[in-house]
């Protein structure tokens, strides 16, 4: 007896959970089922749609302008600029306030933690105050336990991109941390809490303490960015806190990982996909597959009948009638390589790569490596295809950075490539399976 | 540079498994290094410890797994004292996506830490391997249960546990049963009833020719604490027509393994392979009611344990409703049934997580009619076993424990639901809440009307003819020489002798004959 649904997603990051909730728009029982925490914990949270076009020109003002004129088998292309914007629709109806961005198709700008200045399409509501757009003079605020963010130096690179403002960086002792190496979700959870802290004379409240220091260093400034650790639970309520005792606008520098903001976007998913009744399953690998000629003529003749799960030792049939493959890049493990060869693990559908391994590289570090854009290959309906450019199988689309074509890294597309794959991947997932 | 701006996508895993090298109880000679040079610093685990995000002090799994095993190749370093601090919730296992066996590293540096580095005559040591050879403290008390239970609710007792053992005075020891579920299983007549039984559904069923069998792995707790949890397993399991056999048991180790006694563990190990193995040989599967107990011999086992048949255990060993959802039409069976069990708060254990067993409780049991659930989230319950019991991190675990409690009072629920004993205990400290086990509702959806059942609700006169006759039956077999297996029960548990007398032992806790 295999545990059924209607639609199989493969892959809990930011693709996987937005083709989850797609298909479940359309009135079917899916189930979605991912191995380990996906790269969201990595990423900034931000949802960067095109920051710079595949040549490099950019940062672009408008990343719908550039979509049109995109090589043919980059993902966006595949599903078309309608379907990124439906899917940017969809994104804002999920993230609710949580997100600022919406109703514009122009790139936001935002100041990073090194000081650098992102082109970026949706980001936190606690990013928004810190926009480069805004003229009005910014202090942020480091701690030293957290080398990371190394505020007066981010200071000095904003300053030298020709930002609008004066930005002015000081470094603080963070109350109640004493650890070199404490956890961002220990900042997280003390400032969440409110946590009594010990600030050498006696103990005050956590975000007092925080405020009260902070406060000693305002020259006029009429807002104050700190790296992203500004509670998890409770970011909201941390944020408005802060404000309310500094007196001016609080806002968060988006950095790397681990990030709070991602896992915070992550949250929010997950609720929605609670919401919409989304079975989800975790901490177990899709490991393989069973077929079935399906009787239909053509070429596209195969079906996935079941995939199996490994549930520590033992695999378990998971049956549905159309499955979404969104397991993500070389990091999320959806492609993986050895010293022969690049493939897709499940389903050993035809991932596109020089024989020779030398070739995967190029010289330069910070070259265009043709790794960084390895993946399957897909029709415009997601549907991934083999080496003849033949459907691998009828009822399996693939989304995010499990596809081939792009390099998010460069082009800054994050994001918004697993969004808008994810959902064309699930819509169509899931009215296929209606009739 | 901000990542920000230009992630790190520079790791290319190889599709070649890492594989350590098992050499127990050399547990240092283990070679854990491939698996360190898997991780790429991403900080995923990090951020999932739940320790690390109440505890300033804890330096995180990261560096516990890999770069703890990195330092102990370059340089003779020691295993680090903060070790101790880790819970073994597993949650950083779950997290990496590199697979790093972080659990497994920390679970040898742990061993390594008491072997080398604690006393052997610290009070620490003792209270540790008091609280993790939880069996043998059960076994005792529950000999002589209600007077146990007087003593341990005494406030003499909790100063003395507290001052002197170093076990949290705040916690409240549970309760033991009047009667364990080993001598329920052997009043009620062993695996003669339960095949009989099972036959009888089969034939009921019209599966007559199937042959089905599962071997129940019922660990500590619900042998001593909550039999009504396996006497669930039981009916519900006998309802689809499977036959029940209780092997020869001892702990599955995890208290052991959380506390870096790995010879304990191991010891327990030596017995539950060759005795499951055995099961498995003829013909039946292993199923757990406890989630860390299913982690453990699926898991942990073979990480650690070169014993012949662990591969064998790990692979054909189930949780409970897991095993149903994937053999039978379990919603399909459930479909029209009825159980009043409204007002559901569910919390996850984190090692059901580990093994993709989150969110099966709510999807099956509110294919129930009368039963509403609601999850309450993904935090930690804080209490990881005895983890939660040690004085110095009672703190630590209530810390963590806290968003738990909020999320369970913020639920519609007023009863809890969870497959973990401990989860289960810290649901309760922290909330005083009723906690149900998923396999009770299921029991009361399907299986309403057995007499057992019906006896176990409303407490009502106990069939003594039918009793007798039953009793009759059991010693008549065991005169005979009985079955293998309840020669093999004999030796696991004296406990068990209790009941040859034939009498009952106390009245009204032994069950009326099957009727049906
Ligand atoms: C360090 C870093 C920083 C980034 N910063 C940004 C940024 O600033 N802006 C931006 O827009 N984008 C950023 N990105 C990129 C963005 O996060 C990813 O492109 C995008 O989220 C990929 O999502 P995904 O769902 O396709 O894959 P992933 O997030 O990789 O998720 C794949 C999921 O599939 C699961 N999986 C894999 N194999 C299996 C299997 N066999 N069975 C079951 N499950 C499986 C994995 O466990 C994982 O959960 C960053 C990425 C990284 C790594
Ligand atoms: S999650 Fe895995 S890869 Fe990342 S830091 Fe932890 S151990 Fe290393
Ligand atoms: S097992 Fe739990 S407590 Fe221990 S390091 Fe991992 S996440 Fe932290």
């Amino acid at each position: 007896m295999a545990i059924t649904d209607d639609v199989f997603v493969i892959g809990g990051g930011l693709a996987g959970a937005t083709a989850a909730l797609a298909a479940a728009e359309r009135g079917v029982q899916v189930r979605l089922l991912s191995y380990k925490q996906s790269t969201l914990r990595h990423a900034s949270g931000l949802i960067d749609v095109l920051g710079y076009a595949p040549d490099g020109q950019g940062p672009l003002a408008d990343p719908f302008d550039a979509l049109e004129s995109l090589p043919v088998g980059h993902p966006y292309e595949r599903v078309g600029g309608d379907s990124v914007r439906e899917a940017l629709l969809f994104f804002d109806a999920i993230a609710g306030d949580t997100y600022a961005g919406e109703h514009t198709d122009a790139n936001a700008l935002v100041p990073t933690s090194s000081g650098a200045i992102k082109p970026t399409a949706r980001y936190p509501a606690g990013v928004a105050p810190g926009v480069a757009s805004d003229p009005s003079d910014a202090l942020l605020v480091g701690f030293e336990t957290l080398p990371e963010f190394d505020a007066p130096l981010a200071a000095a690179h904003l300053e030298d991109t020709g930002a609008p403002f004066e930005a002015r960086g000081v470094t603080l002792s963070f109350p109640g941390i004493r650890r070199d190496d404490a956890k961002v979700t220990r900042y997280a959870h003390l400032l969440d809490r409110d946590e009594a802290v010990d600030i050498g004379r006696g103990e005050t409240f956590a975000r007092a303490a925080l405020a009260a220091i902070v406060r000693d260093q305002l020259e006029g400034e009429s807002r104050v960015g700190f790296p992203p650790i500004l509670g998890d639970d409770n970011h909201a309520t941390v944020r408005r806190d802060l404000e309310e005792r500094l007196g001016v606008d609080v806002f968060e520098v988006p950095s790397g990982p681990p990030s709070l903001p991602g896992m915070r976007l992550e949250d929010r998913l997950y609720d929605a996909l609670e919401d919409a009744g989304v079975r989800v399953t975790t901490g177990v690998p899709v490991v393989d597959y069973e077929g079935v000629e399906s009787g239909r003529s053509g070429s596209n003749s195969r079906r996935i009948e079941h995939v199996l799960v490994d549930r520590k030792g033992q695999d378990v049939p998971y049956r549905a009638d159309e499955y979404v493959l969104a397991t993500g890049g070389l990091v999320g493990k959806g492609v993986r390589s050895d010293r022969e060869r690049v493939f897709e693990p499940i389903f050993d559908c035809h991932v596109e790569a020089s024989p020779d391994r030398y070739d995967w590289f190029d010289g330069d570090a910070f070259g265009d490596h043709p790794f960084a854009r390895f993946g399957v290959t897909v029709d415009r309906e997601l549907r991934p295809l083999d080496a003849e450019g033949d459907l691998e199988f009828a009822n399996l689309r693939a989304a995010g950075a499990v596809l081939s074509g792009y390099d998010f890294a460069a082009e800054k597309s994050g994001s918004g490539v697993s969004l808008a794959t994810g959902f064309v991947a699930g819509d169509r997932a899931g009215s296929e399976v209606r009739g | 540079m901000s990542d920000a701006e230009r992630p790190t996508d520079d790791h290319v895993p190889g599709d070649d498994e890492f594989d350590p090298i098992e050499v127990f109880p050399e547990a240092d000679e283990m070679d854990l290094r491939p698996g360190a040079d898997n991780c790429y610093k991403c900080s995923t685990c990090d951020t999932n410890c739940p320790v690390a995000e109440v505890d300033d002090e804890f330096p995180g799994p990261k560096f516990q797994g890999p770069e703890q095993w990195r330092l102990k190749r370059q340089s003779d370093q020691d295993v680090d004292a903060s070790i101790m601090k880790c819970s073994n919730c597993m949650r950083c296992d779950h997290a990496c996506p590199s697979e790093v066996p972080l659990s497994q590293m920390h679970n040898s540096a742990r061993g390594e830490y008491v072997e080398e580095r604690m006393s052997k005559r610290s009070l620490e040591y003792w209270r540790n391997r008091l609280l993790s050879n939880y069996r043998l403290m059960a076994h005792l008390g529950s000999k002589v249960p209600r007077l146990t239970n007087f003593v341990m609710g005494l406030t003499l007792t909790s100063v003395f546990n507290e001052k002197v053992l170093g076990i949290a005075g705040e916690r409240e020891f549970p309760e033991f049963a009047t009667e364990t579920f080993r001598e329920w299983w052997r009043a009620r007549g062993g695996h003669e009833v339960s095949r009989e039984r099972a036959e009888a559904a089969r034939d009921r069923r019209g599966e007559s020719g199937a042959d089905k069998k599962i071997a129940y792995f019922h660990g500590c707790y619900s042998n001593y604490n909550t039999p009504e949890v396996g006497k669930a397993l039981v009916r519900v399991y006998e309802h689809f027509g499977y036959e029940v056999v209780v092997p020869e048991q001892r702990c599955s180790g995890t208290p052991m393994f959380a506390n870096g006694m790995l010879d304990d563990a191991r010891r327990a190990a030596d017995t539950n392979v060759p005795e499951l193995a055995a099961a498995i040989e003829d013909g039946a599967d292993v199923i757990a009611s406890c989630t860390s107990c299913s982690m453990s011999l699926r898991q942990e086992y073979p990480e650690l344990f070169d014993i012949d048949g662990v591969d064998d255990v790990s692979s054909n060993t189930w949780e409970g409703l897991e095993y149903l959802r994937v053999h039978e039409d379990l919603e399909g069976e459930l479909a029209g049934t009825r159980a009043d069990v409204p007002n559901l708060a569910y919390h996850t254990p984190c090692h059901a997580r580990n093994q993709g067993l989150d969110g099966q409780a709510i999807e099956v049991l509110t294919t129930i009619d009368g039963v509403e659930a609601q999850d309450v989230g993904e935090s930690c319950s804080g209490i990881s076993g005895t983890y939660g019991w040690k004085e110095e991190h009672y703190e630590t675990s209530m810390q963590i424990g806290e968003e738990m409690f909020e999320h369970m009072e913020r639920a519609d629920g007023d009863t809890g639901l969870t497959e973990c004993p401990t989860c289960a205990m810290q649901m309760e400290h922290g909330t005083g809440y009723e906690i149900k086990h998923p396999l009770e509702v299921l029991e009361a959806a399907l299986v309403p009307d057995s007499p057992e059942t019906a006896r176990a609700t409303t407490d009502g006169g106990v069939d003594e003819v039918g009793e007798a006759g039953r009793r009759d039956e059991v010693r008549g077999s065991d005169r005979e020489g009985g079955t293998d297996e309840a020669d093999r029960e004999d030796r696991t548990d004296e406990a068990d002798h209790e009941d040859r007398t034939g009498r009952p032992d106390r009245e009204g806790q032994n069950e009326p004959s099957g009727a049906n």
